[in-house]
């Protein structure tokens, strides 16, 4: 289908660390199921770097393909870089998305943030400069 | 490659192609010239309008030819609601669930002081008779009922809402684009006063569309131009287009019972198959459906990433999931008989033809079960589900 480059529909046909982490450091959850698309990020920490990252996507072939590049983008990075993660970061490196779906990486870059505020809030961290 | 999109589009037939080289090279003249050869495209779309008009039981005075569905459904409204007008009648009456050539139009009327009635169509998706004749009233200008929906396939009493009508003294359009060369239509028995087709629903081609007005209703003209159509739609007639439809429609028509048969074979072997997905439900009824008409949703997995990993196993089908339409909703069919927004991006839906084969059907049900079950495991929603954090619904 044109509608997405071939960088999109690779990822949604071999998305790259799809599962979940059992004794995550953190979990992100965005979006509704009303809406037609949920991500979870689970984050897996080691001295402050990403040492595993899993998601879990209900959603379109974007949101799939969203999510396993955002993943991917922040797997063995420091937490700073993960937390700076940008929507159009994602799409970029996704070779752009469709205008209507851009808010499938936005939604990336949330779930990404909400994960790693979790396990600033389960290590009793606070941190002002996470923007969710 | 298996193709299971028929209510998107279908193929030209051979037959239609040939009728339409066959004009293109022979009555390719302009029908309003004096002429021998204007004259001789002039004979040409009047044998298709006789051809089309026995097909649907018309006169041919009584057809006109469109750019598609689209206008014909425009056209229809729009000239009974501003005929209605006239007498200061600004009333119409609907369904929820009509396509949006028809839901759009009566939009753009409600803002120019229309009054809109649309009908509930129940999970079955459909209305009875006796919803309509309770909606109508005495400054009603039109009622306007799809004969089969194209997304769940329901049929809907076109024969029975027309009669009341006819009682009322109410003018009845019906968006025929779906039922056509799946289903008999007769004008006349079925008390309709006005119906639209599209020729590249039934292997005929794209670009061409026939507004049936019965004899006393007069098309108000959309567009201002020359006097084509008995005045009534201005511009150079689509000759070789209007030649493709008729021989489409008239090799459907002929062949209607035999493709219908076969059909619901097809159909009710792949809803069987379907079925056996865990938290799947068929969309409308069993058996009130057009014959090739299949449309499911599956819980926990959103019908845009189905339909791509479908294509990428060489299946084209479609769905009423928002991430398809390029709006945030889901489709307003899916709502209208009572789908939950998430239930409703979890659709799919697979229009079949005489020329699928049970071969395809199980491949088809091998493909969207394994499919479904794929999406399922990375997906957050039916995981909860499965851990019953969350309630299923289907």
């Amino acid at each position: 289908m044109a509608l997405y480059s071939e960088k999109v529909m690779e990822h949604f046909r071999n998305p790259q660390n799809v599962g979940s982490i059992e004794d995550a450091d953190g979990i992100g959850e965005v979006g509704n199921a009303a809406c037609g698309d949920i991500m979870r990020v689970y984050l897996k920490i080691e001295d402050d770097i990403i040492s595993d990252v899993k998601f879990e996507t209900f959603g379109c072939g974007s949101a799939i393909a969203s999510s396993s590049m955002a993943t991917q983008m922040i797997k063995g990075k420091p937490l700073c870089e993960a937390e700076q993660l940008t929507n159009q970061a994602v799409a970029e490196a996704l070779d752009g998305l469709p205008a209507h779906k851009l808010h499938c990486s936005v939604l990336a870059q949330e779930a990404v943030r909400a994960a790693v505020k979790d396990y600033y809030g389960k290590r009793g961290q606070k941190d002002g400069k996470i923007q969710v | 490659m298996i193709y299971a999109d028929h209510a998107a589009t279908t193929k030209m037939s051979r037959t239609a192609m040939d009728a339409m080289r066959l004009c293109m090279e022979e009555t390719w003249g302009n029908p309003s010239s004096l002429h021998d050869v204007g004259q001789k495209a002039a004979l040409a779309l009047w044998s298709a309008r006789e051809r089309i008009a026995a097909c649907i039981g018309a006169c041919p005075e009584e057809i006109y030819f469109t750019s598609g569905g689209t206008e014909a459904d425009n056209w229809a409204i729009l000239s009974a609601a501003h005929e209605g007008a006239k007498k200061g009648k600004r009333h119409i009456v609907s369904t929820a669930f009509e396509h949006h050539a028809v839901l759009n139009c009566l939009q753009k009327l409600e803002k120019q002081g229309f009054e809109v009635e649309l009908l509930d169509v129940h999970e079955s998706g459909t209305v009875s008779w006796r919803q309509v004749a309770g909606a109508i009233r005495a400054d009603t200008c039109l009622v306007t009922v799809m004969y089969a929906n194209n997304e769940i396939g329901s049929i809907l009493p076109v024969e029975r809402i027309g009669a009341v009508c006819r009682e009322k003294k109410v003018v009845f359009h019906t968006d025929a684009v779906q039922a056509a060369g799946y289903l008999p239509i007769a004008v006349g028995a079925q008390n309709i006063d006005m119906l639209s087709l599209s020729g590249h629903k039934f292997h005929g081609p794209k670009g061409i569309g026939v507004l049936y007005a019965g004899k006393g209703i007069v098309p108000e003209p959309l567009l201002a131009g020359g006097a084509q159509e008995r005045g009534r739609r201005a511009g150079t007639e689509n000759v070789p287009a209007a030649m493709g439809m008729a021989a489409a429609l008239e090799e459907v028509c002929a062949s209607m019972e035999v493709n219908r048969k076969k059909l619901v074979s097809l159909r009710d072997r792949l809803i069987a198959g379907l079925s056996a997905i865990p938290h799947a439900a068929l969309n409308g009824e069993r058996s009130n459906r057009l014959p090739g008409n299949v449309s499911f949703c599956f819980e926990g997995v959103e019908g845009e990433s189905l339909l791509l990993l479908l294509d990428g196993r060489g299946i084209c089908a479609s769905s009423g999931s928002a991430c398809t339409s390029g709006s945030l909703k889901p489709s307003h069919v899916l709502l209208a008989i009572g789908r939950s927004p998430e239930v409703a991006h979890g659709s799919l839906r697979l229009t079949l033809d005489a020329e699928n084969t049970q071969e395809e059907v199980a491949e088809i049900c091998r493909a969207v079960s394994e499919s479904v079950e794929r999406l399922r495991a990375m997906s957050p929603l039916w995981k909860d589900k499965v851990s019953g954090k969350k309630p299923f619904v289907l």
